[in-house]
């Protein structure tokens, strides 16, 4: 018995886990960047539609300005996640990391515009205003300035030209997805739930990056 | 003492229910003003141009956080508050203290329709047609005593019934408070139904406040008790946050919220183009309410 047991306990686990994630990283080699952007953009046009159809109920301002927000919030999310994914469970995602930024990055900038022209309604003094005085949109808006020179670099070009630069230049993106954490924690009424746990997930994201796990390899 | 207020928004009747019309279609059918005037005549056509919400927009965009936070969420999960039986227990400083039943109070009271501007902190608005009575009534019946200053509100709090309450999002139950001479206003409304049918639960059932030129938070819905102070009594806001909302709460273009500018407002149900318009001082009720803030820092008394 005890030595049914010790085979049992001797048998490949770590191989089991191993071939999990060779069939998963199979997958993301056979599977073109660009598949990435198609399929991440589709939502845009979906939403549309809902706003215009009443899928949003009957605010489709808000609606459609969440949505943009919540989706952007998750792909910054997502590419967070590529490097503590490849470093602890050993799935390289490493591909898609740029779609995933440039993604995040159209979603906010939907987002935003939205805010300026449909919910704001181009109220420029207001705006202005609300910028500068209302927490949460200063820090919505710190964000978004913080993605600006990460899109602009997400090319192979500027990465040969910024060389090590271009590492340091894109930790900025710690810092925008905190920001965005807070946005929406910020704009919720009461204490809520569902922003509480998308800090908790960007939270461990980062803290996974300090040095003390950072040294952890799998 | 019914009818002391008449709506200047309205001469007309309760509009059959088959004559509404989706706001979003009559503006997607109408390219021009003369279009929609002429397919809105069966509406509640307002002589300033104002006209009532419609009634899936009044009774599909709620806040009632008891039934959670999203704005869809009441309209899903109130089906399960039980409204028939119904009490309000009314007390502190009046002549007749009493659990009164909610049959009873409706038989004593005169039922009317006001339509008025609605205004929620989150500037957006609404124009909702509501019918009801004059708290002002209420309060009479129950007798003010005369060193009776606030009138407290307090909004039913049951667990089994309401899934928001679960979480702190505020301190339940919910409570609200005005002071004697606005509860007494011939403005300020109980009401009972909108659009001539009962009021659906996630809109307050069976009974609610509506203090047009306050703030929404401040129009408590599904009252169980009214108690009559000498001291003035704790919001639910106020308690939460009291450096974003005020006991008055009045609407106020120019006194800014540190999350929403005040100054203008988007009017729901106009669609995703419908953009903003300016709001009005005390929501555009300032000629009749002005007079009970004289003296008073509107700014230092948020």
């Amino acid at each position: 018995m005890k030595q049914d047991f010790k085979a049992a306990g001797a048998r490949p686990a770590p191989l089991r886990k191993k071939s999990v994630v060779d069939r998963v990283n199979g997958a993301a080699r056979k599977l073109p960047a660009w598949a990435v952007y198609i399929v991440g953009l589709l939502p845009v046009p979906w939403m549309f539609y809902l706003a215009q159809t009443g899928g949003y109920g009957p605010d489709p301002v808000k609606g459609l300005e969440h949505a943009l927000g919540q989706w952007a919030l998750q792909l910054l999310i997502a590419g967070l996640a590529i490097t503590p994914l490849r470093r602890f469970a050993g799935i390289n995602l490493i591909k898609f990391r740029r779609a995933l930024g440039l993604l995040a990055f159209a979603y906010v900038s939907l987002h935003l515009t939205v805010w300026i022209a449909l919910d704001m309604g181009l109220f420029w003094a207001q705006m202005l205003g609300d910028v500068i005085k209302r927490p949460y949109i200063t820090i919505g808006m710190t964000g978004f300035l913080c993605l600006i020179p990460l899109a602009l670099t997400s090319n192979n070009r500027s990465i040969r030209k910024l060389g090590p630069k271009w590492r340091s230049l894109h930790k900025l993106v710690y810092l925008a997805v905190l920001l965005g954490g807070i946005h929406f924690i910020w704009l919720v009424k009461g204490v809520q739930l569902e922003p509480l746990i998308y800090m908790a997930v960007i939270l461990a994201l980062l803290a996974v990056r300090l040095p003390h796990f950072a040294k952890v390899r799998a | 003492m019914a009818n002391r207020w008449i709506s200047t928004l309205t001469k007309k009747d309760v509009t059959p229910e088959a004559s509404f019309l989706n706001r979003r279609q009559i503006m997607a059918g109408a390219l021009a003003g003369a279009g929609l005037s002429s397919i809105a005549g069966g509406l509640h056509a307002a002589p300033d141009g104002l006209e009532p919400n419609s009634y899936e927009d009044i009774t599909q965009y709620n806040n009632y956080y008891e039934f959670g936070t999203g704005k869809s969420d009441p309209a899903e999960n109130a089906h399960t508050l039980t409204t028939t039986p119904w009490s309000v227990e009314i007390a502190g400083l009046v002549d007749k203290p009493a659990t009164y039943a909610m049959q009873d109070i409706i038989d004593a009271m005169t039922i009317e329709e006001r339509i008025y501007r609605f205004r929620c902190v989150e500037a957006w608005s609404m124009v909702v047609p509501w019918n009801g009575f004059e708290l002002a009534d209420l309060l009479n019946l129950a007798g003010v005593q005369s060193g009776a200053k606030y009138v407290a509100f307090e909004t039913a709090f049951r667990p089994d019934e309401m899934p928001g309450v679960k979480y702190p999002v505020l301190e339940w139950p919910y409570v609200e408070a005005l002071r004697l001479d606005e509860a007494m206003h011939p403005l300020t409304l109980m009401a009972t139904g909108i659009y001539g049918k009962p009021i659906p639960n996630q809109n307050g059932a069976p009974l609610r406040l509506v203090v047009p030129w306050k703030y929404g938070y401040k129009s408590i819905k599904s009252i169980v008790r009214i108690t009559l102070t000498d001291t003035q009594p704790p919001t639910s806001w106020n308690k939460a946050n009291p450096g974003e909302y005020g006991f008055y709460s009045n609407v106020n273009p120019d006194v800014s919220h540190p999350r929403w500018s005040q100054a203008s407002e988007r009017p729901i149900g106009g669609g995703l183009f419908a953009g903003r318009q300016p709001t009005l001082m005390f929501n555009g009720y300032e000629d009749e309410v002005a007079g009970l803030y004289a003296g008073l820092d509107l700014v230092a008394n948020p």
